[in-house]
């Protein structure tokens, strides 16, 4: 087998990951992220940021429920979909540790549960339902909620990323970097997602705001770290970007989602200094154009079938 | 466990008649592309194009031409490699791949649920979904045939023997002995692709002799497994997980100033 010049991963079949997966990645990616994002304001704030904890437990929520219907509109067999959590031939438990994908289904219904306690604890607390158990609204119970799924909600946020790199595809194949890159904009589309959902509650305190921002700034210089990163490691996959989806990712991910919230951010923009709404509406063009370039870039490569790209 | 089986192609006497992939569509009872309406691919002699969910055996045409009279045709009958160490079993989710006693690599089609992993995980683009069962399909090596000791339907129709059926190790010495007639006869570009049991993927269960670089057959030069990313990539998003913990840290912890201004303000701790 000898020396390389085409990518070998350029040799492989694409799976049609499109449009249930995109949106997945986009509104798990919130999901998981306002979720830790909650869990560290709820850790680590103080009782004003309360109103915001709530809020990215109730996005979490419905975040994961929308993503567990996503994912099973996308299997060409719906009604299989517990064939990734049970052996369908032996009714034992369907887990593998070296597989994403698996370890994904096992990580979503559990951050869905933790996700479902949480919203229920910021529901009793609110007093918008009454029913429950008693201790869904005690400190431990709320701490340890936290910090769990915290955690999951990280693991939501990344996996997605390591399952495409789990792969012989092109570009995804190609680089390392994609786990930490969804992360990341995980982070900022959750944050930009809390900052547009709180400017519409009275509970919500200004400063609490303020700190989202912030935050979301710092996640957004990483996320333009992670994704020079990741084209620099694509080596010959770069050439992928040479094409409408290259176009895409440095005018609407880099340029709209990434560069000029920042600018607005900073108060470059006078324009739209005023209006953190709208840095964050272009967060989340940026995150989902993200998703978009980065599935769909790899998709239009099928050598076999003839559809090549054409630098 | 039974002997490990496969095939071995020998390119150089495959002359394009496609055989095989009509024993393997009849056996099989694959269903036609289209409703069986003649489709023609408009770039090649051959109109099949690509393996697919619905043709597991495809016979490749690689036409090499520099004018009308100036060139050669290469022919390769192209099939599920049955990996030794497969990247499509690796990542199922749902157990549905599974290797047989033969050795074999097969896609239990009652456990598939078509999540498409496996076609983003194989190496060689051979997995591919099947419309009319909604679930990835591949060849079986034909399982059913080797169980009650018959010879798979692709190899018993070849005509020229271009593909050989048998135990691997009985293949890997014919293989060795016709690359070696060819290299004699001055076939200096002859190879073996896949026979090598330490070369990547632990040696393919189906191996070809071609007589040009693999990527000219479609092939791979380096078929590697998926799960070779895991681990770096795993390893990045923990270091993404990190930094963003810290980053939340900061921006979003409880501070100094905010303490003043609530114990002006009368504000009560967390509950």
């Amino acid at each position: 087998m000898g020396g390389s010049r085409v990518p070998d991963t350029f040799f492989t079949t694409p799976p049609e990951w499109t449009w249930w997966i995109i949106f997945y990645f986009f509104i798990g990616g919130i999901a998981g992220g306002s979720f830790f994002i909650a869990s560290l304001l709820y850790l680590f704030g103080r009782p004003s940021d309360r109103p915001v904890v709530r809020l990215g437990y109730y996005v979490a929520f419905v975040g994961v429920v929308i993503s567990g219907i996503l994912l099973i509109l996308d299997l060409h067999r719906p009604l299989r979909f517990w064939h990734m959590l049970i052996e369908s031939n032996t009714g034992n438990l369907m887990f593998k540790s070296w597989t994403p994908m698996s370890i994904g289904s096992w990580g979503l219904l559990l951050f869905g549960l933790f996700a479902a306690l949480a919203a229920l604890s910021a529901a009793r607390e609110e007093e918008r339902v009454r029913w429950g158990p008693g201790f869904v609204v005690g400190r431990g119970f709320r701490t340890v909620v936290a910090i769990i799924g915290g955690i999951l909600g990280f693991f939501l946020a990344g996996y997605t990323g390591v399952l495409l790199s789990v792969s012989n595809r092109p570009v995804w194949a190609d680089s390392p970097m994609l786990g930490a890159l969804f992360l990341i904009s995980a982070a900022s589309t959750a944050a930009a997602t809390l900052i547009l959902l709180g400017r519409r509650r009275d509970a919500v305190d200004a400063a609490s705001l303020g700190k989202l921002a912030e935050f979301d700034k710092w996640a957004l210089i990483l996320e333009l770290v992670a994704i020079v990163v990741f084209l620099v490691t694509l080596g010959a996959a770069v050439q992928v970007f040479l094409s409408v989806w290259g176009v895409l990712l440095v005018l609407g991910v880099i340029g709209a989602g990434i560069l000029l919230p920042l600018a607005i951010g900073m108060g470059w923009v006078k324009r739209w200094s005023t209006k953190p709404a709208t840095a964050a509406v272009l967060v989340l063009v940026g995150g989902f154009l993200l998703r978009v370039v980065t599935l769909l870039s790899s998709e239009q490569v099928h050598i076999a079938g003839h559809r090549v790209i054409s630098p | 466990m039974a002997e490990a089986m496969g095939f071995f192609t020998d390119t150089t006497v495959c002359i394009g008649c496609k055989a095989c992939e009509v024993a393997c569509k009849s056996w099989n009872q694959l269903p036609a592309r289209e409703g069986g309406q003649p489709e023609l691919s408009g770039i090649s002699y051959d109109n099949t194009v690509q393996l697919s969910g619905t043709t597991w055996r495809h016979v490749k045409f690689i036409e090499q031409f520099d004018g009308p009279y100036n060139g050669r045709w290469l022919m390769m009958s192209d099939v599920c490699k049955h990996c030794v160490q497969a990247g499509c079993i690796e990542v199922c989710p749902t157990g549905a791949i599974i290797r047989t006693e033969f050795d074999t690599v097969v896609i239990q089609s009652d456990v598939c649920n078509g999540c498409r992993a496996c076609i983003a995980g194989c190496p060689f683009g051979v997995i591919d979904m099947n419309p009319v069962s909604g679930t990835a399909q591949k060849c079986t090596l034909c399982y059913d045939r080797m169980s009650v000791g018959l010879e798979p339907a692709c190899s018993k129709a070849c005509p020229t023997d271009s593909i050989q059926f048998g135990p691997i190790d009985d293949l890997r010495r014919r293989a060795q002995t016709r690359l070696e007639q060819l290299q004699s006869q001055g076939e200096t570009r002859a190879q073996l692709y896949g026979a090598d049991p330490e070369g990547p993927v632990g040696g393919l269960n189906s191996f070809y002799l071609l007589v040009d670089e693999p990527e000219v057959y479609g092939l791979p030069s380096q078929p590697k497994l998926p799960s070779r990313n895991l681990a770096s990539s795993a390893a990045g998003s923990v270091v993404g997980a990190a930094v963003l913990g810290a980053v939340g840290l900061v921006t979003l912890r409880k501070r100094r100033s905010e303490d003043v201004a609530e114990s002006e303000r009368g504000g009560q701790p967390r509950a």
